[in-house]
């Protein structure tokens, strides 16, 4: 598998299931228990990739600059700032506590 | 903001004011995506492939992150992870089909463009005309913006050398985090994420990378199912809570 076939791959999934939506018949998805399913699905993978972003490399764990960088996002996020302005933040926090040598 | 505008303007003109608001705000962040998929070794003509057909970002950042953490052999997890947060563009267009009338051509152009940001500005208008109006402009304003900023972005990110001086590796986190936070707003989603973040930690020493994120999919296929921790279906919303950055968009 080259990186070619897992981008065409991957973005013709994404692209099918943006058309399914207007060709499958509603009834099929708006199931109370298939729309809950689909909304959680996208929690729990937008949870679990944060979990992976921050604290992996490779296969291990590791705690660096990352961590607080993605608590300062969840700070701002509570504060109801704008979204670039968060990963703005987040990336300068990193890259200061790195400049400093503070964190790794 | 179309809630707030609608006082004094009309309903077309308050839904291309609050969909200019949130497409300019969106495209400007596809020169983060840019910069990191470069940075996780695909080149510029892959990254822009990426954000022309695949066109959603939890999608584009979940397939770099994957291929960054694991390279081609992660391949399959990478393209299953992107699959999995692309399924919910679905549940959209079953929303907005019926805001878009015309011929077949239509509609493939705006499947293409159903994403979190054209659907929550088009559900909130208060008028078909609005909401028609509202999903179009929305969609290709991000359309336009996104493919922009995404090949500038990888453009700069070439340019740039190791991207974690920048850090932008937190900039993927934080970006992860801002998609994710309008979607924590009852009990059941707090707890599914709570559990995935503890699952994929867990797992990432054991399994290929990759693998972790889509193992932690199934504990929301377990909750989705049995509803655990829900309230009753009725107050389920369905696609009542796509990701509204900038809190330009207030469905509800």
């Amino acid at each position: 598998m080259t990186i070619w076939t897992i981008v065409l791959l991957a973005s013709g999934a994404v692209l099918a299931l943006k058309l399914a939506g207007y060709l499958v018949p509603s009834t099929i998805l708006e199931r109370p228990a298939a729309a809950r399913t689909a909304n959680l699905v996208t929690v729990a993978l937008l949870a679990a990739l944060i979990a992976v972003q921050t604290l992996g490399a490779g296969m291990t764990l590791t705690v660096d600059a990352r961590v607080p960088a993605v608590l300062l996002a969840a700070v701002l996020l509570a504060l109801r700032a704008p979204f670039l302005a968060v990963v703005v933040a987040a990336a300068a926090l990193a890259a200061v506590l790195r400049l400093l040598g503070w964190a790794a | 903001m179309a809630e707030r505008a609608s006082g004094a303007a009309d309903p077309d003109t308050a839904a291309r004011r609050s969909a200019l608001a949130v497409g300019i705000a969106t495209a400007l962040y596809g020169i983060s995506f840019g910069a990191l998929s470069v940075a996780s070794g695909l080149d510029v003509w892959q990254t822009c492939v990426l954000s022309l057909v695949m066109f959603s970002g939890g999608s584009q950042f979940a397939l770099v992150g994957v291929l960054a953490a694991g390279g081609v052999a992660a391949g399959p997890s990478a393209i299953a992870g992107a699959a999995l947060l692309g399924a919910r563009n679905t549940l959209y267009g079953v929303r907005v089909k019926p805001l878009i009338g015309g011929s077949v051509w239509r509609k493939a152009a705006a499947a293409w463009v159903t994403i979190d940001e054209s659907t929550a500005v088009a559900t909130v208008q208060p008028t078909l005309r609005s909401a028609r109006l509202g999903f179009w402009v929305t969609g290709l304003v991000v359309f336009a913006g996104w493919n922009a900023t995404t090949l500038l972005g990888a453009l700069l990110g070439d340019a740039l050398g190791d991207v974690r001086q920048y850090g932008l590796d937190a900039a993927a986190a934080a970006a992860f985090l801002g998609l994710l936070w309008p979607r924590l707003r009852t009990l059941q989603p707090v707890v599914v994420a709570v559990a995935a973040v503890v699952v994929a930690a867990v797992l990432v020493p054991v399994l290929p990378p990759g693998v972790p994120v889509l193992a932690a999919a199934a504990v929301a296929i377990v909750v989705g199912i049995t509803n655990a921790f829900g309230r009753r279906p009725e107050s389920d919303d369905a696609a009542g809570s796509p990701a509204c950055r900038e809190g330009a968009v207030e469905p509800g």
